[in-house]
């Protein structure tokens, strides 16, 4: 396979502490990892694609790593998302790629988590912005932790390249009261409730 | 009067590759910004030091909150900017009151010396609107290869009755630098300028 080649890198972390309501005792933390890399496929029809998520596996445990970092440690860690923008001589398959690489780096770098990562991707210009949905890491169905985060960058994904997004939340939307399942209530087996 | 900030959003890019080359070390930039409530908003205010004293507390909070993000210490930052954008129901005069009287010095303080102007924008504008954060030298306004910028945009920011500042920080210079003039290595550093 052809060696990964990694243009950028960039991170982006949010802290919420209110939204003209009244403050949480800890203010809500959002970090988002980017990697704009080449992508191997772009300007072919390509049969065989699978071995391409083996190359992207390293890049993705650094992105995850990083955020765990960034957002204080696992034990933090309450929501995640990822996402995936293709550069115009891509292909969406392309994007479909990252889902293995980029979702089991954040289950191994927050440790076992159940809930299925919610994830977007699309086929874009330069400058596109990504919303990126989030959703809490045991169970799907908790309400106060769906959310999202629009990510982007000014120069990519260029034609031939790829911009790969991970996503990490340490809570629920700053000012939740929208009801359904909350955290405190789940199970945290089946990664539904 | 402190700022009631509703969010600080902290963004980081790292250039590995330009135009084929590889960039080693790579060149790095960060942008700290900080959504505040505009306390004038909707009306006209002839004094506006509190937005003064709030751009000394921002100016302190952000440059520190950018040299951790690039994680150096404060010496090994080489360049600095800031830029403020307006909602609809303030003035462009607020970001003035922010970014020009008080701002600087406790940036300076965070990234250590800054003998040079800290360039600057500012606009009006509403959520989801780029914000272009020029940059410059911070001991030498003349140095070629550190003029650039960074851009900051936040989906929800600003609201009509809230101000986005923007502190921006490097610890380099652009990727592949070769438009000559001043280079860094030969500052003295004294003036700002040169």
């Amino acid at each position: 396979m052809p060696e990964l080649i990694v243009r950028k890198t960039a991170t982006a972390c949010e802290e919420i502490f209110h939204e003209y309501g009244p403050a949480p005792d800890r203010p809500l933390r959002r970090a988002a990892a980017l990697a704009v890399v080449e992508n191997p496929f772009a300007g072919r029809y390509e049969p065989d694609i699978q071995p391409f998520m083996d190359d992207l596996r390293p890049l993705g445990l650094t992105m995850a790593r990083r955020l765990v970092d960034m957002l204080g440690g696992p034990g933090e860690i309450e929501g995640y998302g990822k996402g995936a923008l293709i550069g115009e001589a891509g292909e969406l398959e392309h994007g479909a790629l990252w889902h293995a690489p980029g979702g089991y780096a954040m289950r191994e770098a927050i440790g076992g988590t159940r809930a299925i990562v919610p994830s977007s991707k699309k086929v874009a210009g330069v400058g596109a912005r990504l919303d990126v949905p989030i959703a809490h890491v045991n169970a799907a169905y908790v309400r106060s932790h769906f959310d999202s985060m629009e990510l982007g960058l000014a120069d990519a994904p260029r034609r031939h390249e790829m911009l790969l997004a991970l996503v990490m939340t340490t809570g629920a939307r700053v000012h939740s009261r929208s009801g359904g399942l909350e955290a405190w209530e789940i199970k945290g087996e089946d990664g539904l409730r | 009067m402190s700022a009631n900030i509703r969010k600080i959003a902290i963004f980081v890019e790292e250039t590995h590759r330009e135009a084929g080359q590889r960039i080693d070390p790579p060149t790095r930039k960060a942008v700290a910004a900080a959504v505040i409530e505009n306390p004038f908003a909707g009306a006209y205010v002839e004094d506006l030091s509190p937005l003064m004293d709030i751009g000394a507390e921002l100016g302190g909070l952000l440059g520190e909150k950018c040299v951790a993000a690039l994680g150096i210490t404060a010496g090994e930052a080489e360049s600095y900017g800031k830029a403020a954008m307006v909602g609809e129901n303030g003035e462009l005069e607020h970001a003035a009151a922010i970014l020009h009287p008080k701002l600087g010095a406790p940036l300076r303080k965070a990234v250590e010396k800054g003998a040079a102007l800290v360039s600057s924008s500012k606009k009006m504008g509403s959520p989801g609107q780029v914000l272009d954060v020029p940059l410059g030298h911070k001991d030498a306004a003349y140095v070629r290869s550190h003029f650039d910028g960074v851009e900051i945009r936040l989906n929800d920011a600003p609201r009509a009755g809230e101000i986005l500042v923007a502190v921006a920080v490097t610890d380099s210079g652009r990727p592949l630098p070769r438009v000559g003039g001043l280079q860094a290595g030969q500052i003295k550093g004294e003036d700002g300028l040169r």
